[in-house]
């Protein structure tokens, strides 16, 4: 394993498996992501460099993946999988959990109902739906679909942009929701799969990461639910599949 | 002072326990005995012996329990029992025994769930107060965390349990199982130094144990066939001690990363180990590591809490038993299937 050596950045996040920094990439005007995943002292050396290297390039190679299919995320810079670190774009903008907190939050645009006679919330709705979909489509399931890990990119301004910690407050004075893209971001429990069962415990994660932001958040989930049936090719099967997996809860009886 | 007899026997282990509980004080050990069933190298215990070792020593050790305790059967305020989960035999027998016990001295049955048990026993021994906790055994691996009165799955391995894995893989080496397949897996691991590349499979704060096992158990019989296995770096022969320390490595390492996911999650630094597995020094000292680089610690007992007991149960009996809860003689049935999240726990807030 080759010696520690410091980051030269910010840390943003320090999870279980992964530290997350803010730095810039070559010029000091390219921000950049660098996501390391550090020693752990625990295991077996040998064991530790198999794992970190295998995660990190698979890391990256379902990035590359979707990228070259038009699936938004953020794009490799550079990989070091011996140090376990990926530099990968960075993507400004607020996560569709934080904006939705805010959003729900301010009511409104509810009415009684829960009704929301704002067609932009829809139409963003419909682009999260279209994005599962396509990444579904190429066969990549995410692994960990939740509200933070969607962000919310402007389509001209991409760098520059929102401040994250305006929240939605910035979308309501001078822009519209229409001029932003869905952003997949942490891939770092991906897979590539075929299988009908991944791709519905996907939607079902995302299904519970919605229900547990707001009660009001049931017809915005069904929104993305059609959008995703109609811009996915084998979106029938997985639908029927979701049934199940919510029906079954968290998994088996334990046995013994 | 309340005192519960608590009568165990899910497994190959019959244990009988006697407790004291004092308010504001630590529960007293009156008692603390256990028999268990040794099958031969090469075999498992399956639950028709399991079951006929059970039925004919329990009379025996409620006997030697009481008489160690010096508690007359006057002052017993319940009998507490396994009501499940584990293999349907055993438990059988020991709720017969059960429930005899409590028609002769007239006194009120307690059903337990046996993962509550290790759960309560371990943080009333190690003095944890809320952690993460890993069980670890021959039928059960979870990560649990307890929220709004429930011990809470987190993690939990899909097939296999990881105290199966090991024994299994005993069996395929022919190590004895006496005193326990693991505990000798653990000697043979220290004298092993070569890591095999084994299947690591973690998914989220799941795991999963049968594909391993599957590669391991074929690894090790090209080489009880005479396959000559050698380490790609030095050119040394594998020997089996390796693969114990293969086994062990991956395996555990598993364990401390859904663990460490899960302290992560809920925002905790402390971990408790229970169940048989949580015996194993190498378990511990990585789990240790993990804790430490945290800032936290791990709590862990000795033998006589991780493996079955009686008196585990005795604890998680009494501690229901004092909130009003019993089990109606009619109601005293067992269960192969009982998950811990089905338990209300309405002795803490």
């Amino acid at each position: 394993m080759a010696p520690p050596r410091p980051i030269d950045g910010t840390l943003l996040k320090q999870g279980a498996e992964a530290h997350v920094y803010k730095s810039t990439f070559l010029l000091p005007t390219v921000p950049c992501l660098i996501k390391v995943r550090p020693t752990k002292s625990y295991r077996h050396a040998t064991l530790d460099l198999r794992l970190t290297k295998h995660r990190c390039v698979s890391e990256a190679r379902l990035l590359n993946r979707c990228r070259s299919m038009g699936v938004l995320c953020p794009a490799v810079y550079f990989v070091d999988e011996k140090r376990g670190e990926i530099v990968m774009e960075w993507i400004e903008g607020p996560s569709v959990r934080d904006f939705l907190h805010s959003y729900l939050d301010s009511g409104s645009n509810l009415d009684d109902e829960g009704k929301n006679p704002d067609v932009q919330i829809d139409t963003l709705m419909e682009n999260i739906g279209q994005t599962i979909g396509r990444l579904h489509d190429i066969d990549i399931i995410h692994g960990d679909l939740t509200t933070s890990n969607l962000m919310l990119r402007h389509r001209e301004k991409q760098n520059t942009a929102l401040d994250s910690h305006q929240g939605s407050q910035g979308f309501k004075n001078d822009t519209s929701l229409s001029d932003f893209d869905v952003v997949l971001i942490d891939f770092g429990l991906g897979q590539v799969s075929n299988s009908d069962e991944d791709k519905a415990v996907d939607l079902y994660v995302l299904e519970r990461a919605f229900l547990s932001t707001h009660p009001r958040a049931t017809r915005l989930f069904n929104i993305i639910l059609e959008s995703y049936k109609r811009s996915c090719i084998g979106s029938a099967v997985v639908l029927r599949r979701l049934q199940e997996v919510r029906l079954r809860g968290r998994k088996k009886s334990m046995v013994g | 002072m309340p005192i519960a007899i608590g009568l165990e026997g899910s497994a190959n282990k019959l244990g009988v326990g006697i407790i004291r509980h004092t308010p504001s004080k630590p529960a007293e050990i009156l008692s603390n005995i256990r028999h268990t069933f040794v099958s031969p190298p090469g075999e498992g215990f399956l639950p028709k012996d399991t079951a006929i070792h059970h039925r004919s020593w329990v009379v025996k050790l409620v006997k030697q329990a009481l008489k160690e305790s010096g508690v007359a059967v006057a002052d017993v305020d319940c009998i507490c029992y396994t009501k499940g989960p584990g293999m349907g035999a055993p438990l059988q027998s020991v709720a017969v025994a059960a429930r005899t016990l409590a028609l002769l001295w007239d006194k009120p049955l307690v059903g337990v769930n046996h993962c509550v048990g290790h759960i309560e026993m371990g943080r009333e021994i190690t003095g944890a107060d809320n952690p993460v906790v890993l069980y670890v055994s021959g039928g059960n691996t979870q990560v649990i965390a307890y929220a709004d009165q429930r011990y809470r799955i987190f993690g939990e391995a899909l097939d296999i349990a990881i105290g199966n894995c090991l024994d299994r893989f005993a069996r395929t080496l022919n190590i004895s199982n006496d005193p326990a397949p693991g505990y000798n897996i653990e000697q043979m691991a220290k004298k092993g130094k070569h890591l095999i590349d084994i299947p690591y499979t973690v998914k989220g704060m799941d795991c999963s144990f049968s594909g391993i096992l599957g590669f391991i158990d074929a690894y090790a019989g090209e080489m009880l066939s005479g396959a000559e296995k050698r380490d790609p770096d030095t050119g040394e022969l594998i020997t089996p001690e390796d693969l114990c320390f293969s086994l062990q490595e991956t395996a555990f390492a598993m364990l401390v990363e859904i663990t460490e996911r899960a302290m992560a999650h809920v925002g905790s630094a402390q971990v408790l180990i229970v169940g048989g597995v949580g015996c194993n020094e190498r378990l511990q000292e990585m789990m240790g590591i993990m804790a430490r680089d945290r800032g936290g610690s791990v709590y862990a007992t000795d033998e006589r809490f991780c493996i079955d007991n009686g008196i585990m149960i005795a604890h998680a009996g009494l501690l229901a038993f004092q909130t009003g809860f019993t089990t109606p003689i009619d109601e005293s049935t067992c269960t192969q299937r009982f998950r811990t999240d089905e338990v209300f726990v309405k002795w803490r807030d």
